[in-house]
């Protein structure tokens, strides 16, 4: 697995298919590109340096042995170096994103734009407050967008992910139940069709989860769900729209149910853009969510950014959402940083340095701005329409796991491919042979070989017809018997079937001097 | 393999004298596809019946063994750390996971013999 400098040969990873092999490995306009490294010419520099002073090998008690290591490139090198990496990454920009649950919309340019303009930009988190109250505004105002979509009382936002989202929902549950005086309540519901981050979130908080089954619909077994209630329950925490893609119906049910166990109810709201504008989690019974901002609310992803999870609260939580928070002071605004300026809340510490992800909330604003109430409502059905569309157009040649109509992405399994030889792995390695980045694969787990499909609604309808095509035509070819052409995909690609074992099994994480030599 | 007896989740217990060898059934290994890491108990753990005994992760997926029946773990399959692909290749041999103490003999009745697990797996379909 060391990388090779040779870069003739390279694209026969898999065997079978038509392999064309070009002298410099270079295919079309898709250009091979060793790593930086491999590519260093002792003395090459995009700027003329003077000689450098004598200077010290020695730097308190650390003296420097070997040379440091930089590679010496030309700037047009380099230049072409990045754009050329930059030329093999796939992004929203480029075309549909179809990852379950991922919700890979479009990044509108206003809220580049907004986000760009000097005051916001070059705002510093350490300003003092009252040359920052604008900034204070505009997450005070986000706030309030987020609390009246909900329908919740309080929101926490400085989470900096879904899952930090997740983890500040939780140890706001645990600080309640240990400010109650209920410390003994450790172990956490979650559903088999909930997102994967939720166990992981409960088992780091200290809690043991308890998996709920799903019922043949797709949903929680609300038997299965209620047999496990007790007085040792903490949390449910629940996935809605779950990663079937199915409104859980028994919500209210089950909300309440737990409630009258003693437990809290946390719901994940990375499914949110199938119900904004909608339904408010507040009126379902649920005590914290996460929202996503790079899903719901536009903001970029996958690569284009970091991610923005605030979490909304319910009065008996919201005492202990962490540190810092706005609040209105006088005619302006103000930070509230410490526990002693805390009053009556509870925070159970702080999550972030700062105030959360500015950038984010600045775009996240712009969307909700620009779309307005009834622009999001229509963001949600949109999204719906769209998942809809796709199952409507796949479901006479791909099994669909759980009857329709699903909200805002559908789940197929790998049933219509029984008896091809051709796996799910191998039908989403041909879509990319097709052009299209592939599905979610192989979750959620409740059913076998999952393709979890998710357009979102910035997919027009032509977009939509051209996808469901591929994937029909993909589905003939596989039922036809023609399995060489899947298991051998993709055969357009710079790099054929990777080998996923041996870079799970033994990772090449870095390069390093000597393996190359 | 007349000692073997097998779970609904797929684990195979091999018993030898108060002991019993514990690994997962050559359906499951076929399911996960490659196993790419086994996450171990420490030896002397106690677990119930039902536990949560080792994770096994496969580039598809991340799956729970759990415990056949109560004992402590007498010894673990060492060499699955730098070979997971053992779980693959030999899952009813050289693929084991832990050997442990059992303390209740009586707990094998309920399990499937090797003939009962084959008809439960043709029924999954």
């Amino acid at each position: 697995m060391t990388h090779s400098t040779d870069l003739r040969g390279r694209g026969e990873a898999v065997e079978g298919g038509d392999a064309i092999e070009t002298v410099l490995g270079h295919r079309g306009l898709q250009l091979e590109e060793a790593l930086i490294f491999e590519q260093d010419s002792a003395g090459s520099s995009g700027v003329d340096l003077p000689t450098a002073p004598e200077a010290p090998d020695r730097l308190g008690t650390f003296r420097r042995q070997g040379r440091i290591g930089l590679p010496g490139l030309s700037e047009p090198e380099v230049v072409r170096h990045y754009t050329r990496l930059s030329q093999k990454n796939y992004a929203i920009d480029m075309g549909l994103y179809p990852l379950g649950s991922c919700t890979m919309k479009h990044n509108p340019r206003l809220n580049e734009a907004v986000v760009r303009l000097p005051g916001l930009a070059g705002a510093h988190p350490m300003q003092p407050v009252e040359t920052v109250q604008g900034a204070l505004a505009l997450i005070d105002e986000l706030a309030h967008w987020l609390k009246e979509l909900t329908g919740m009382p309080a929101v926490a936002m400085s989470p900096a992910a879904g899952a930090h989202g997740e983890l500040c929902g939780m140890m706001c549950i645990r600080a309640a139940l240990d400010a109650r005086g209920d410390s003994k309540r450790r172990r956490v519901l979650v559903p088999e069709s909930a997102h994967g981050t939720n166990p992981a979130t409960a088992a780091q908080c200290g809690f043991t989860v308890d998996p709920i089954p799903a019922n043949a619909k797709g949903r929680v077994d609300l038997a299965a769900f209620r047999a496990k209630l007790g007085d040792d329950v903490a949390a449910l925490m629940l996935t809605n729209p779950n990663t079937c893609g199915l409104f859980e119906p028994d919500i209210i049910a089950i909300g309440s149910d737990l409630h009258e166990a003693g437990g809290y109810f946390y719901c994940d709201g990375a499914n949110f853009n199938a119900l904004v504008g909608r339904v408010r989690p507040g009126d379902l019974g649920i005590d914290c969510m996460h929202i996503n901002l790079h899903k719901t609310f536009s903001t970029p992803h996958g690569g284009g950014g970091p991610g923005a999870g605030p979490v909304v609260l319910s009065q008996a939580l919201a005492p202990h959402a962490p540190l810092p928070w706005v609040v209105h002071s006088g005619d302006g605004f103000a930070l509230v940083e410490h526990e002693g300026d805390a009053g009556d809340a509870k925070p159970f510490g702080r999550l972030k340095g700062f105030h959360g992800q500015m950038g984010m909330f600045v775009r996240a604003l712009a969307y909700m701005l620009s779309h307005g109430k009834d622009g999001l409502r229509q963001v949600a059905e949109d999204a719906v329409l769209n998942a809809n569309y796709v199952l409507a157009g796949l479901e006479d040649v791909m099994t669909v796991s759980f009857d329709g109509p699903c909200m805002h992405e559908v789940l197929f399994d790998d049933r219509f491919l029984k008896g091809s030889g051709v796996s799910t792995l191998d039908f989403a390695k041909a879509m990319i042979d097709e052009g299209y980045h592939p599905m979610t694969m192989y979750f959620p787990l409740v059913v076998h070989g999952a393709m979890l499909v998710e357009p979102t609604e910035t997919e027009s309808k032509a977009g939509l017809d051209a996808f469901i095509e591929v994937m029909r035509s993909l589905a003939a070819r596989a039922k036809a018997g023609d399995a060489d052409s899947f298991i051998s995909a993709p055969r357009l690609t710079p790099r054929r079937r990777l080998d996923e074992t041996a870079a799970a099994r033994k990772p090449v994480l870095r390069w390093r001097e000597e393996a190359a030599e | 393999m007349s000692d073997m007896k097998y779970t609904t989740d797929h684990e195979w217990i091999r018993v030898e004298g108060d002991s019993g060898v514990i690994g997962i059934t050559d359906y499951a290994q076929e399911q996960l596809g490659d196993v790419v890491f086994v996450d171990l108990p420490d030896v002397g753990k106690n677990l119930s019946k039902g536990d949560e005994a080792a994770v096994v992760e496969s580039v598809k997926a991340a799956a729970e063994v759990y415990a056949p029946l109560d004992g402590a773990v007498l010894e673990i399959n060492e060499a699955l750390t730098d070979a997971p692909g053992l779980v693959n290749t030999d899952p009813v041999g050289g693929g084991w996971f832990l050997k442990l103490q059992i303390s209740d003999p009586g707990q094998l009745d309920g399990m499937m013999d090797e003939a009962g697990y084959a008809d439960y797996v043709k029924g999954l379909g």
